[in-house]
């Protein structure tokens, strides 16, 4: 789960890593607020930013200053609401303008090809760092963090040193780096970074910008709930959430059901293969419904999937391993009950593929069922490319 | 012969008093695994009954390996309690441990992972969030289905169960000497790379498959270790062309991360070396066939 700016600095701020004042505001009013009131403590100016999971939004004008509370007001209104590469602006996080003297970078990330963690620092900072990594590799040092190690201070102050950081921002930005980690390590983070690192005019070190992912296997030690971001999900994302159901919309045709994430992903390539013949027809979304495949579950999922108005046809792919065919054949029946007991009949096509234990039983139930929008197939291959057919031929009026 | 697990092992199923632990274990008895026991720290001392074998629970691992001489243990202990359980089986220098459980935070897996690295690497662990390993007619570690596929001498590594179990359907006439489900989460043990290294060495595989999936180098990474170190044919398939950018499949490692991590990049990557990639799993399949029919 990525967090927006100011959930990432409140992680950090409560874990003492150093951050500017100021607060989140969803109007210009409650901006123009949090302005008067830093502007009243003595703060020079302000600075106003865009809170979007997106790179890339000051070139976009999500990032203004201001120097009194209207300004302030007036600056939060352009940029409230502002749609940056997709990405609609819900809030803004207004905080302190301070004087910057120089910009680094700083993360501490999962490091899938070693199994381990990884720091990375580099005085070049402010700027994109894959940019860096490929112009300046040598600018940017990366240092392997065993889990079963801390970064303490001798550690932190290695880190900084190797980043190239001069020596006046090293102290500060140690001290950063332990905190830095202690979010990392505390909020089981996979991602936590620091980008721009700043050295002030006054010789503070400060965490200008935030970027955190949290892991979502970790959610039942957390409160990561509060984290929960409603108005970015998809409807039917956030719906099929709440079922406990693992399902991504797309941008396709053919509706997909299948068991397990690896047949899933490869059932939308199939279709997505086999839709080249048929004008392009694609996959309209990945749902994996596990392995119980239950008549519920079953329902549930094709009432989701039947729920996307782009779904022209819809695609059960199902391998029975442990769970037999049979199972799945009476879930499929069940759940075409169910949805029309719910007054949701089903009409759009329903191809189905069942393959792997009692497979032979689970047809025959389908067959019996003798259910006029369902049609078995006996291969995925052929299966995907008659769901693609059946998509296509409906978008057309055929 | 077959990797890692044959006809001798010996199996203790770690959280076998619940209910994902029994059902499963009861499965590998059923498939004629030796299963010998289990544990559970609350209930020592009882007997747990699977598929009419009545079978010992031991509190602890090292228990358990000094009463029955277990040298696989496959655990179904819940995601909030794994990590704990996979280091009490690395301080039992239990040989091989076979991590099932989905949904651990991958703090902990790299940490378990991390600790049985500075004890040297003598327990070899395979998962998380995994289907186990299984050696058609000689042993079913984990929740692959024993009774999709035949003994053979395919050798299968795969981060995805349900394509794993598909690929040992569909080539079930001609057989596996061994399948290892290696998991799709971030960080895992055992590796694909593992897998090829010991599949070259196994007299009893001749050809190899390779299922493989977006996110992360692995693939990449075996493909350049097939080039220097792999004489023996070798097949793959990945999966996840259609998958956007930044949106997790199901797994939770199936992820493209800015142009990092994409299907199309391991196909080439896996190609360049001379591995036949099918594109789509019984294409897989067919090429397969072909390898063994030439042999």
């Amino acid at each position: 789960m990525d967090l927006f700016e100011y959930q990432a600095k409140e992680l950090f701020a409560s874990h003492g890593v150093p951050i500017q004042q100021g607060k989140v505001a969803t109007t210009p009013e409650e901006a123009r607020a949090v302005a008067a009131e830093l502007i009243a403590a003595g703060k020079p100016g302000v600075v106003i930013k865009a809170q979007v999971k997106v790179g890339g939004r000051g070139k976009a004008g999500g990032v203004k200053f201001a120097t009194d509370p209207d300004e302030a007001r007036a600056k939060a209104e352009q940029i409230l609401g502002m749609d940056i590469k997709g990405h609609t602006v819900h809030s803004v996080l207004v905080v302190e303008d301070i004087a910057i003297a120089q910009e680094y970078y700083l993360s501490f990330l999962l490091d899938r090809a070693e199994r381990g963690f990884l720091s990375m620092c580099s005085v070049e900072g402010g700027i994109d760092i894959e940019e860096v990594a490929r112009t300046k590799p040598e600018a940017l040092s990366k240092i392997p963090i065993s889990p079963l190690s801390e970064v303490d201070a001798a550690r932190a102050a290695e880190i900084v040193a190797a980043g190239g950081l001069p020596e006046e921002a090293r102290a500060g930005a140690a001290a950063l780096a332990e905190r830095l980690w202690a979010v990392f390590t505390g909020e089981d983070a996979t991602l936590v970074e620091v980008n721009p690192l700043v050295l002030t005019g006054d010789g503070r070190v400060i965490a200008v910008d935030a970027k955190v992912t949290l892991d979502d296997n970790a959610a039942f030690r957390h409160d990561f709930g509060r984290f929960a971001d409603p108005e970015a999900a998809d409807p039917l994302e956030a719906r099929a959430k709440a079922k406990h159901l693992n399902y991504v919309k797309l941008d396709g045709q053919v509706g997909i059901i299948g068991n397990g994430a690896g047949l899933v992903m490869s059932t939308l390539d199939v279709v997505a293969y086999a839709g080249e013949a048929f004008g392009g027809v694609r996959p309209a979304n990945f749902l994996d419904i596990g392995g119980g495949a239950s008549a519920e579950v079953m329902a549930n999922g094709l009432d989701i999937v039947l729920s996307d108005p782009s779904v022209r046809s819809v695609l059960v792919n199902v391998f029975g391993g442990i769970t037999s065919c049979d199972e799945v054949a009476n879930g499929i029946v069940s759940a075409i009950g169910l949805l029309g007991d719910r007054g949701e009949q089903v009409r759009h096509p329903i191809v189905v593929r069942l393959d792997g234990n009692n497979a032979a039983e689970g047809r025959r139930i389908l067959d019996a069922a003798q259910i006029p929008v369902v049609e078995q197939v006996a291969t995925m291959d052929d299966a995907a490319r008659r769901a693609a057919e059946l998509a296509s031929a409906a978008a057309t009026g055929a | 012969m077959a990797i890692f697990l044959n006809g001798g092992s010996r199996i203790i199923v770690q959280g076998i008093t619940g209910s994902e632990g029994r059902k499963h274990g009861a499965r590998m008895v059923r498939a004629g695994t030796t299963v010998v026991g289990g544990t559970n720290p609350r209930k020592a001392g009882q007997t747990v009954e699977l598929a009419g074998a009545e079978l010992p629970v031991f509190g602890t691992v090292s228990d358990a390996m000094r009463a029955t001489g277990a040298d696989v243990s496959v655990v179904f202990v819940p995601e909030s309690g794994t990590k704990d359980a996979v280091i009490e089986a690395v301080d039992a220098k239990m040989p091989l441990v076979i991590v099932i459980t989905e949904g651990i935070p991958v703090h902990d897996t790299a940490t378990f992972w991390a600790y049985a690295s500075a004890r040297g690497n003598t327990t070899r662990i395979v998962g998380p969030n995994c289907p186990g390993v299984a050696s058609p007619g000689k042993s079913n570690a984990g929740i692959i289905p024993a009774d999709i596929t035949s003994e053979g001498r395919i050798g299968l590594v795969s981060k995805s169960g349900t394509l794993t179990y598909q690929m040992m359907y569909e080539l079930g006439d001609i057989g596996f000497s061994t399948a290892v489900g290696i998991g799709g989460d971030p960080i895992i043990g055992t590796t694909h790379i593992d897998c090829l290294r010991a599949f070259q060495d196994d007299p009893e595989t001749d050809a190899i498959v390779m299922i493989g999936e977006i996110g992360g180098d692995a693939e990449e990474r075996a493909a350049a270790f097939i080039e220097r170190n792999v004489s023996k044919p070798v097949v793959a398939y990945v999966a996840g062309f259609t998958a956007p950018e930044g949106k997790t499949m199901g797994h939770a490692g199936a992820i493209i991360s800015g142009s990092a991590g994409t299907a199309q990049a391991k196909k080439e990557a896996l190609e360049k070396v001379g591995v036949r990639v099918g594109r789509t799993p019984s294409e897989t399949a067919g090429l397969v066939r072909d390898v063994m029919r030439g042999r």
